[in-house]
């Protein structure tokens, strides 16, 4: 178990360098750091001497160490738009974007697992006919177009809810939530909806295909035999068995619902990450662009750690190997 | 020929499939609008003198608009038939060379990567891991953003269609090789492949001549596909103001500034566009289903 974890650890740490070395390759070729700190009255022999400074004449490999051994410290530089720490910028955003793609995940799981395995058990009927079809034209409307149904139903015709922005916010430590006051919550409904109806629909696709086979297997057949009553027998022996894949697909979802968050974000005004490199994007602020990266890449491997983790919890033959 | 066509098997399903059907007939009807839009339309969006601003804001025919104007005109007095027209000619455009780039790219590099195998394959495959990782929007984000940074800015405007589109086709080429890889491992030890690898022909000659024409099928449901995924990447990354500008609209940036008037009344700014855009990529997914359904038996 510890040499399997210091594996995947190992592992992880190499995607972070690569990932780092590609936001310094952005920083080190795209654009120039002199001219964006410099005017044009400033002479040649000044913008040398500050290169010198900055350590832009160094060796490549020299200067990728020293960038590396800054993030680690937590430095991450200054934005080109804002002259701000892009470090102090990215943290104030974080917590938006996290709220909205762990609602927006919880609100697939919720809906699309269910649906999922009723459309696996009835896949003839009326009603999941209804839902498939529901689906497939899910997928194929933008999220934006999705967003700005949502805004214009509940938002503008209904008045319901609130269109942009998160609403009341409570600050916990250096944590800006929205999830502790009523009008917080009304803000999160339309984003996080917009947001997970699509991986919504990847969930439930996915949980009814895996169940569909496992109620083929020899297993299932044989338990029906022995009489199990058929709730123990779907929840019980069949949901229990597609869990390993869909937690895969869970993990890959989240940079799904990072992605889709730049979108969701937009059409929302939310001000998470996503909007942030919308905008760093616009302006060409490429240390935040750089940046972004980097944190994107560090949550993909939090996450997909936390998923094998969880297969060794879920998956008893997995442990069995371990200890053998 | 003609005949032969309509009696073959994916005919035959089709004309059983009303949704493949009623599908076929949107795709045609949009796609068949766009290719004829200079003609079809009766100004040119792009052309600011061709309309005034003394006509803007007009509600569709029947809602009480200007006859000339069948679904009503925007704030600039610029006809919406016309404008959707247009745009749909450019989304479609972008989409298309999109999507024949990425599958000229990823299907060369599938080809390569499953015939010659060793390295090259490992390298290609490991780009491919990582690609698949990032969602192919960050992706086509990302290049498109480096691009601002490298290109000069007089050229930018000039270069923003071939930036987008290569932005998108270099977020997509991953299905395609990953596809085309797959297929190549499972034909190349099948004995015409390898009659033909004794006869002493040529690799590219085997990997074009006899290999391809077999995994036509994979390929087609992932063109389908991917086309509607690049029309949406198009629609998406000019929605949110990184992809064409506002003068040479295509269907996201007419969505964009829809926006703008969603929450005043004028609605049909922002749904015509909308509307089109969905019919389109709907159609065109339902289509790509039911193509899949026709080159995998099994799941009939």
């Amino acid at each position: 178990m510890a040499y399997f974890i210091l594996k995947r650890l190992i592992q992880s740490v190499f995607v972070m360098l690569a990932v780092a070395f590609l936001a310094f390759s952005l920083f080190r070729f795209v654009g120039d750091p002199v001219s964006q700190m410099t005017g044009v009255e400033t002479s040649e022999q000044d913008r040398e001497r500050l290169r010198d400074e900055l350590g832009l004449n160094d060796a490549f490999i020299v200067q990728f160490a020293r960038f590396t051994g800054d993030m680690l410290k937590g430095d991450f530089g200054y934005s080109y738009r804002t002259r701000q720490p892009v470090a102090e910028m990215i943290a104030t955003r974080i917590p938006a974007t996290l709220e909205l793609g762990t609602v927006a995940l919880l609100i697939s799981l919720i809906v699309g697992i269910p649906a999922g395995v009723y459309t696996a058990l009835r896949p003839r009927g009326f009603v999941s006919q209804t839902i498939l079809m529901t689906t497939l034209v899910g997928v194929s409307i933008p999220t934006f177009v999705i967003g700005i149904m949502l805004i214009f139903l509940f938002g503008v015709q209904l008045g319901w809810l609130p269109t942009f922005g998160r609403g009341g916010t409570v600050q916990i430590g250096g944590w800006t939530s929205s999830l502790f006051t009523s009008d917080g919550w009304r803000a999160l409904i339309l984003p996080a909806l917009t947001l997970g109806v699509y991986q919504l629909t990847l969930t439930m696709r996915l949980v009814r295909a895996e169940m569909m086979e496992v109620m083929r297997s020899d297993y299932i057949r044989f338990a029906t035999a022995r009489g199990i009553p058929f709730r123990s027998l779907y929840f019980r022996h069949a949901l229990a068995n597609t869990m390993v894949p869909v937690i895969t697909i869970i993990g890959l979802q989240f940079g799904g619902v990072i992605a889709f968050s730049i979108v969701t974000e937009s059409v929302f005004q939310w001000p998470g990450m996503g909007l942030l490199f919308l905008e760093s994007i616009r302006f060409v602020d490429i240390p935040v662009m750089g940046v972004y990266l980097v944190v994107i890449a560090f949550f993909f491997v939090l996450v997909n750690m936390a998923v094998d983790l969880l297969y060794v919890a879920i998956d008893p033959r997995l442990r069995v190997r371990e200890d053998a | 020929m003609f005949a032969r066509l309509v009696r073959s098997e994916p005919a035959y399903l089709f004309f059983r499939s009303p949704a493949a059907m009623l599908a076929a007939v949107v795709a045609i009807l949009v796609i068949g609008g766009a290719i004829c839009a200079p003609w079809l339309a009766r100004t040119d969006p792009y052309d600011l003198s061709t309309f005034s601003l003394m006509d803007g804001l007009l509600p569709p025919v029947w809602q009480g608009g200007d006859p000339r104007f069948l679904l009503g005109t925007d704030d600039q007095g610029r006809d919406m038939v016309s404008a959707i027209l247009y745009g749909a000619r450019l989304s479609l455009m972008i989409g298309l060379m999109a999507m024949v780039i990425a599958t000229v790219l990823g299907v060369g590099l599938g080809l390569a990567a499953g015939y010659f195998g060793g390295v090259f394959d490992a390298i290609v495959m490991r780009v491919a891991d990582v690609q698949l990782a990032l969602p192919a929007i960050l992706t086509a984000l990302l290049i498109d953003g480096v691009s601002r940074g490298l290109l000069p800015p007089e050229m930018q405007q000039d270069l923003r269609v071939a930036v987008l589109t290569l932005a998108i086709a270099l977020s997509l080429w991953v299905n395609f090789a990953r596809t085309a890889r797959a297929s190549v491992f499972v034909e190349r030890n099948k004995d015409y492949v390898q009659a033909a690898m004794i006869m002493g022909q040529h690799p590219l000659r085997v990997m074009v001549r006899h290999i391809l024409p077999n995994i036509m099928g994979p390929l087609l449901v992932i063109m389908t596909v991917d086309l509607a995924s690049a029309i949406l990447l198009e629609a998406t990354l000019s929605f949110l103001g990184i992809g064409l500008p506002a003068d040479s609209p295509s269907l996201g940036t007419l969505i964009r500034i829809g926006m703008q008037f969603l929450l005043s009344g004028e609605w049909w700014i922002l749904w015509v566009p909308t509307l089109f855009l969905v019919a389109l990529v709907v159609s065109i997914n339902v289509l790509g289903d039911f193509l899949r359904d026709v080159f995998n038996p099994r799941l009939r």
